[in-house]
């Protein structure tokens, strides 16, 4: 059986650059990075604010353990920055995740 | 949720860094039906990670073990899925569930469901963090977050950095971060590390591992990079980023010596204290733990990497850090030992050499942990605002308060009166230190529960109420 990927992925255009807009900004990414990485490449270091102090966050973990890159995605709130591909057209909204995170009833 | 006819496979192997592909390849050569599972979206795990359009990882130790892992996925036609991550694990009479969900949801929805026979957890391990003042400024990342930026993103975090911590991990960080570009302007190691390569107890047995050390040498010295021993981050400042660093001295009881500070101008910290194993899903199953050498909470394993929980085998971090070397050797044993388990013929031999090769590896991992512990005056650079945990900003003078005035004498109650390790990342970044603290506040050395208290975790990732709703309706249909 041939490796299984998850169904509906947007893949990384394979060699092409790609466009994504982060609050109406556009923003670059080569291919095979992710949208944190994209940020951080354009010189964004930080994309919320904590919910009590407000300070600003970005990347700490790097690798989907920490939830401290969260970022809302084509709409859908609270996505991990370093784990998400960026793909060409995607939406990148900062916002408050903690709120969206208690909207949903976690 | 599990299509209709979704065949239970005789084990499924979680995670597929070097622990998990060799256990995935050994157990399907030895003829059982494989199912690999992995968050990340292409196998390698942390130490092989790459970028989609890449080959492989870029050089380093163990690319041609990967390739042939890698290829041994196609040949033996192993099942694979990546880009989910195992929330749950249930168990029944004869077999395991394994509840996942899609690493990110732009890959649209889709909790669902596997099954499986026996169960291999190779689910590896994260940097281990000790606060410091200013590391919740954007630009302070984890050592192995900046390296995962590099080789999977092609990324650099920064163009000046400072790299800090304990451990040899802290120089394939900063070499890799010279080679793409970056100026290191010191690494900071808190250990004197007298000698580790030459350890006639250790690095010797492992010639690979001493030839690895004596290459970093070199591409310091190439880059120019300056190393110093016995020497912390004590603070980070900045207002909206990291602008500079704080380095001091530790002395012999590795408290930073009074008095004696530089501060540098950086754009980059890259932090790392040893690592965190991951044991969210092995305390799942019911897996024992310990306390390591190098301090960690770790899983307990036989000498065929079993969890003493029938059909679980644990390999890699989860049962004590000792890097990818190590974890191959145990997931070949994982992976051999549920081949034996399952009645099919494993070579014997084979099984033996494999647990001397891990028990020479142990060693060698021992050696490290010694030569490279966390500074036991470390709370000393903490002041009263230094937030501890990330996620609900819970500052040292919190967890005081709560240690002083409220009572609390240990981690369970400190969590509960103050809050650390109650966040999105539910004490993964802060359980340790944490677990360090409390034990500091109340005189004593962090044990075995201090630990537990902030490891384990009902659920191994956030899901939606929905979701966990959705579990009954999951077991209703398999009755009918």
């Amino acid at each position: 059986m041939p490796p299984e990927t998850p169904s509906g992925t947007r893949r990384p255009d394979g060699g092409h650059p790609c466009r994504l807009s982060f609050d109406g900004r556009t923003i670059h990414a080569r291919p095979g990075q992710t949208v944190g990485a994209a940020l951080v490449a354009a010189g964004v270091v930080a994309w919320r604010a904590t919910r009590a102090a407000g300070r600003p966050r970005g990347l700490f973990c790097g690798i989907g353990v920490c939830y401290d890159c969260l970022i809302t995605v084509d709409g859908r709130p609270d996505q991990r920055a370093c784990l998400v591909p960026a793909a060409d057209g995607m939406r990148l909204e900062t916002g408050l995740p903690g709120r969206a995170a208690d909207a949903r009833g976690r | 949720m599990r299509a209709a006819g979704d065949p239970v496979a005789d084990v499924a192997v979680v995670g597929a860094g070097p622990a998990g592909l060799a256990a995935a390849a050994e157990a399907a050569a030895a003829g059982l039906t494989v199912v690999l599972v992995d968050a990340g979206e292409r196998p390698g795990g942390q130490y092989w990670r790459h970028g989609p359009h890449d080959d492989g990882p870029p050089g380093g130790h163990g690319r041609r073990t990967f390739a042939a892992l890698r290829a041994g996925l196609t040949r033996t036609r192993t099942r694979t899925l990546f880009g989910h991550q195992v929330w749950l694990v249930q168990r029944d009479a004869d077999r395991f569930t394994l509840h996942l969900r899609p690493a990110h949801d732009t890959v649209g929805p889709g909790t669902r469901a596997l099954t499986a026979r026996s169960l291999i957890l190779c689910p590896g391990a994260s940097d281990r963090q000790l606060p410091v003042p200013g590391w919740d400024l954007p630009g302070v990342m984890a050592a192995g977050g900046v390296q995962a930026l590099l080789k999977g993103s092609g990324t650099l975090a920064g163009r000046r950095a400072v790299v800090a911590g304990t451990g040899p991990f802290l120089l394939p960080v900063a070499t890799g971060l010279a080679a793409a570009g970056a100026e290191i302007v010191m690494v900071c190691e808190a250990n004197p590390l007298r000698g580790w390569l030459r350890d006639p107890g250790g690095a010797l047995r492992e010639p690979a591992k001493a030839v690895e050390g004596a290459g970093y040498a070199a591409l310091l010295a190439r880059h120019a990079i300056p190393y110093r021993t016995r020497t912390a981050v004590t603070e980070i400042r900045g207002e909206d980023r990291v602008r500079s660093v704080r380095i001091a001295p530790l002395g012999r009881d590795g408290r930073p010596r009074g008095g004696v500070r530089i501060e540098v101008d950086a754009d980059l910290v890259a932090l790392g204290w040893g690592f965190t194993p991951s044991l969210e899903l092995p305390l799942m199953v019911g897996a024992r733990t310990r306390v390591d050498t190098d301090g960690s909470l770790v899983a307990v394993v036989d000498d065929r990497q079993r969890a003493g929980v029938p059909g679980v085998y644990l390999a890699g971090e989860a049962t004590g850090v000792g890097g990818a070397a190590l974890a191959v050797r145990e997931g070949r044993l994982s992976g051999l030992a549920a081949a034996a388990d399952l009645g099919r013929a494993v070579d014997e031999g084979r099984v033996r050499r494999l647990q001397r090769a891990v028990r020479r590896g142990r060693r060698f991992a021992t050696a490290l942990h010694t030569a490279c512990p966390v500074p036991p005056g470390w709370t000393d650079w903490l002041e009263a605002s230094t937030i501890v945990c990330r996620c609900e900003e819970v500052t040292y003078h919190d967890l005081c308060h709560a240690a002083r005035d409220l009572g609390a004498r240990d981690p369970r109650t400190l969590k509960m009166l103050a809050r650390p390790g109650m966040g999105m990342c539910q004490g993964r970044v802060c359980g340790f230190a944490t677990a360090q603290v409390a034990a500091a506040l109340t005189g004593r050395s962090p044990q075995a529960g201090d630990l537990l208290a902030l490891a384990r975790r009902p659920l191994a990732a956030p899901v939606a109420l929905s979701e966990i709703a959705a579990l009954d309706e999951t077991a209703a249909n398999e009755e009918n």
